[in-house]
């Protein structure tokens, strides 16, 4: 990628308010950047000269957001996205690390594959991209796949995507081969037998348009056995896109007995609810399903709280073909990554959730999880976001970058304007010519 | 301002000039079919004068007019109602108001939809000019010249009166 | 949070409130179901002439699309647009098109070339006509007949016009709706028609298997019991059970159902004396019937059949309609502007 700040040279941030989700908000102060990492910051960094000094005036400077769900479509036909328009798609986004899905094609199950992913990415992408190896062969959910191998080969997880595995007996076996090598094993809880054909939330919406529902039941008792076998085996667990407000509470009480859990909630289960599928919107079919408005309220309280570690774009970037259709010929997912910031935000405006823990549950918790830090500090790797929350924008097909153009909300104003995303220093975001 | 036309006068000469045609024509039991909504007044009225003595028919022509392709379907249609077999029968269509012709284009259509009369008398109670087809009334109460700002209105059923109104009024 | 707004009774209303499309019962209200039953009234009258046609849609073309085979209701919705004198397509998608691998998307762009002026549409996938609606041409209709386990309209209006001609007015009818409630649009359609019409109460009887999830929310009871909730109906309507439920564990055997929840003379007359007993069809006699029931002088099966190209003429005609006059609206402000 080209970029404006070639190593060696410096960038200065004046002003601003600097959040990371370890120290209070800090305001009006300085950061230095220089090499890709914090060279300095306050006092010290605003002694210092630098090659380009960005104002940032009301904005806000925090950690790049780090995105633990995220579908590049590479490798792929190309028709959904690749490397190249997700990860821009991305920084555009404010983010500046995602894990890549195993669900690519072929899946991410071999250390060839990752090793694709990670050429592609050095080569075409602004940002860092970690994949997650399928644990499961093909992401069939029956045979266990090289993990030891796709770990050495660079995945940072290995996981099922959003498929499930094909009965406990596999799961079991899956968490007590992961543990072997301390690997992280990331799963959507969904019980197959009960989620049977179903695509909406088995509630009210889906009795009155007769839609074919997945029961709540189907991510509880998901949770709930999988919570178990994390204890029995003790691998590290990480439960992946929550949408049940049950499932926060036995999540919740896990982490009381001391198991090692971590949990992660797409931002659109935390904006909209069953009822955004009231007219048959096809863009609104995602797995988890939208589910009640009691469910969205408990997931913030979630995040709120910390017992949900991290919110995760769950960026689904589709053709256009695959999402016209009727609901249940439509593939899931939306093309949310540009938006989940300003969805966010609008959270804040609102009241329902405070924007330090905004900020943490996109930096430092999804971090966390990943065994890495997100910190604005001295020494710190230069991956940097910093966004107007003043400012708006409208997402419409001029705006938005992915090749998915499904976005959860278009042609209407929403605040945040992501101005700069340093990803080791080097401008991401926007991008400049030549 | 709102003038009345005498309903009286206006009756005395429908009756007359039906009873006239009937006889020129040698017709004996005619059936009579009023056009909703004033017509279906006036075919009760006449229907007594006439001393006729089978019920009247009623036609809502709303399926036949020729304007759905501009204003779509009239949402209060009723059913038509014609209680006797119209088949080779002698029939007195009465509607209010005649003057572009196609009210009547329509309910002679419709008629024929029920089967095949053996003649069709028009009575109409105002005869306002204006003909877009090439349809005449055989009995008109009184022919009438409007100007354009001048409407005029049957209003019943009981007491039946005709309203000259001026636009603006 | 809301996405959008554009639930279905926006997309099948003009802007005054006509019909354009008909896609659902939701957002119509009790006068608009009540000129529908009213127009239907008028359109029975014509079914009694010597020539049962009139020259509403003369020159139209109506395509039947029916991407799940259904000859009844095809055949009446076939015989519906003959009798306004439209010119009939009939499109049997289910074994064409779609299942070689054509998207529906594809499809419509195709019959939309053919100048149709309004589709029926039946497709297995709750949601289609609406799809359909929101993507294809101004000024083409599109009438829902039957999607999925979402809505089937006409079948609801041509029960709500049967119940009014035997009784006369919808309000403090106790109606009873037994059997597979889970899988039927029609069951939906109705609760939502006799809730708007004004009926005083709306039971369902049926099995837990076979309720769909917060079921009393679309405005009705809910009753395991079927001599209890026979008690003072007015109206019983009973719904077809279909084989395939006998599989996957959702009913144990056709004669369980039968001795619980079959209607027989025994359990009729435990409802009102002048209880009406309905049937969408085609029936399956001993699984949900009595043939004496079917037959019997409380059934108004046959009524409901005669009731349902009278219904679907008017609706074909008040969508139509709709439509011409939305766009002589919008070529007149055009031409203002």
């Amino acid at each position: 990628m080209t970029s404006v700040n070639t190593s060696g040279s410096s960038l200065k941030i004046t002003g601003g308010r600097l959040f990371d989700g370890y120290s209070e908000e800090r305001d009006n102060t300085a950061l230095l950047i220089r090499d890709g990492r914090i060279a300095a910051i306050g006092e010290a960094a605003a002694r210092e000269d630098a090659d380009e000094i960005i104002h940032a005036g009301n904005s806000v400077i925090s950690p790049g957001f780090v995105d633990l769900c995220c579908n590049l479509r590479e490798p792929g036909n190309g028709q959904k996205g690749n490397i190249a328009s997700e990860t821009l798609a991305a920084a555009h986004g404010g983010f500046t690390t995602v894990c890549a899905s195993p669900e690519t094609s072929p899946v991410n199950d071999s250390s060839a594959v990752t090793h694709l992913i990670r050429d592609g990415a050095a080569s075409r992408s602004p940002i860092r991209v970690l994949p997650v190896g399928a644990i499961t062969r093909g992401l069939e959910g029956d045979l266990l796949s090289d993990m030891a191998g796709l770990a050495a080969a660079g995945c940072v997880a290995v996981g099922n995507g959003s498929r499930g595995v094909r009965n406990a007996r596999i799961l079991r076996r899956c968490m007590a081969y992961a543990q072997t090598f301390g690997l992280t094993v990331m799963f959507s809880p969904e019980n197959q037998a009960l989620a049977a054909d179903g695509y909406a939330h088995d509630g009210l919406v889906t009795s009155r348009l007769g839609l074919l529902g997945i029961p709540e039941v189907a991510e509880t008792a998901a949770v709930m056995e999988m919570l178990l076998l994390a204890e029995e085996t003790g691998v590290r667990l990480h439960l992946s896109q929550l949408s049940c407000g049950r499932s926060v509470e036995m999540l919740r009480d896990a982490r009381r007995r001391g198991i090692a859990v971590t949990a992660d909630v797409a931002l659109h289960q935390l904006v909209f609810t069953e009822d955004a599928l009231a007219g048959f919107d096809s863009r609104f079919h995602v797995r988890p399903p939208l589910r009640s408005e009691s469910d969205r309220k408990a997931l913030i309280a979630g995040v709120r709280d910390g017992v949900i570690d991290a919110i995760v774009s769950q960026h689904q970037p589709h053709d256009t073909a695959a999402k016209q259709a009727p609901m249940a010929a439509t593939e899931p997912g939306l093309s949310s990554i540009e938006s989940v910031l300003s969805l966010g935000l609008e959270l804040v405006e609102m009241n329902e959730l405070a924007l330090p823990d905004l900020i943490r549950a996109l930096t430092t918790g999804p971090a966390a999880v990943l065994g890495r830090t997100a910190r604005l500090e001295e020494g710190e790797t230069a991956d940097i976001c910093l966004f107007d929350p003043d400012a708006f924008w409208t997402p419409d097909s001029k705006t938005l970058v992915s090749a998915g153009r499904h976005a959860p909300v278009t042609h209407r104003e929403l605040p945040g304007v992501v101005r700069l995303t340093l990803s080791e220093g080097r401008k991401a975001w926007p991008q400049t010519a030549g | 301002m709102t003038a009345l036309l005498d309903i009286d006068q206006l009756l005395d000469q429908m009756e007359g000039g039906l009873r006239q045609v009937l006889e020129q024509r040698g017709i004996e039991s005619p059936v009579l079919i009023g056009i909703r909504t004033g017509g279906v007044w006036l075919a009760d009225v006449l229907s007594k004068r006439l001393g006729t003595e089978e019920p009247f028919g009623e036609l809502d022509i709303s399926f036949y007019r020729d304007d759905f392709s501009r204003i779509g379907l009239n949402p209060r249609v009723k059913p038509s109602s014609l209680p006797f077999d119209t088949e080779g029968r002698d029939i007195i269509l009465i509607d209010d108001v005649i003057m572009s012709g196609r009210t009547i284009r329509a309910a002679m259509n419709e008629i024929f939809d029920y089967g095949r009369p053996a003649s069709i008398i028009l009575a109409t109670l105002i005869d306002l000019g204006a003909r877009e087809l090439p349809i005449q009334p055989d009995v008109t109460g009184r022919a009438l010249a409007l100007e354009s700002h001048q409407r005029v209105k049957l209003r019943g059923p009981d007491p039946l009166r005709v309203e000259l109104q001026e636009a603006g009024q | 949070m809301t996405a959008n707004d554009s639930s279905p009774h926006h997309l099948q209303l003009t802007r005054d409130g006509q019909l354009r499309h008909f896609l659902t019962l939701d957002g119509l209200n009790r006068a608009l179901l009540t000129d529908i039953l009213d127009t239907a009234d008028s359109f029975i009258e014509v079914g009694e002439r010597t020539i049962k046609k009139v020259p509403l849609l003369r020159g139209r073309t109506v395509v039947n699309l029916f991407f799940e085979s259904s000859t009844r209701t095809r055949s009446t919705f076939e015989l519906a647009a003959k009798r306004l004198s439209a010119d009939v397509l009939n499109l049997d998608i289910s074994t064409s098109a779609t299942s070689k691998g054509e998207s529906l998307s594809d499809t419509l762009l195709n019959l939309e070339a053919m100048a149709s002026d309004m589709f029926v549409v039946r497709h297995s996938q709750s949601g289609a006509p609406h799809f359909i609606a929101e993507s294809v041409t101004p000024g083409v209709a599109i009438i829902n007949a039957g999607d999925g386990r979402h809505a089937h309209p006409t079948q609801a209006m041509l029960d709500m016009l049967t119940i009014r001609q035997k009784k006369g007015q919808f309000e403090g009818l106790k109606v009873a709706i037994v059997g597979d409630v889970l899988h039927s649009r029609v069951a939906r359609s109705q609760i939502r028609a006799l809730n708007e019409l004004g009926a005083g109460e709306v039971r369902i009887i049926a099995p837990g298997t076979l309720l769909p999830k917060d079921v009393e929310s679309l405005g009705c009871k809910v009753e395991y019991d079927m001599t209890r909730g026979m008690k003072d109906l007015d109206v019983v309507i009973m719904l077809r059970l279909q084989k395939e439920r006998m599989e996957g564990a959702l009913l144990p055997s056709e004669r369980e159902f039968y001795r619980l929840y079959g209607l027989n003379q025994q359990k009729l007359a435990l409802a009102h004396p002048d209880c009406i007993v309905m049937h969408p069809g085609p029936i399956n006699r001993g699984v949900e019937i009595e043939s004496a029931v079917a037959d019997g002088p409380q059934s108004v099966i046959l009524n409901q059949v005669t009731n349902g190209i009278a219904i679907r003429m008017a609706v074909m005609s008040m969508a139509m309609g709709g439509q011409v006059a939305e766009r002589q609206q919008k070529l007149s402000e055009r031409g203002q502007a």
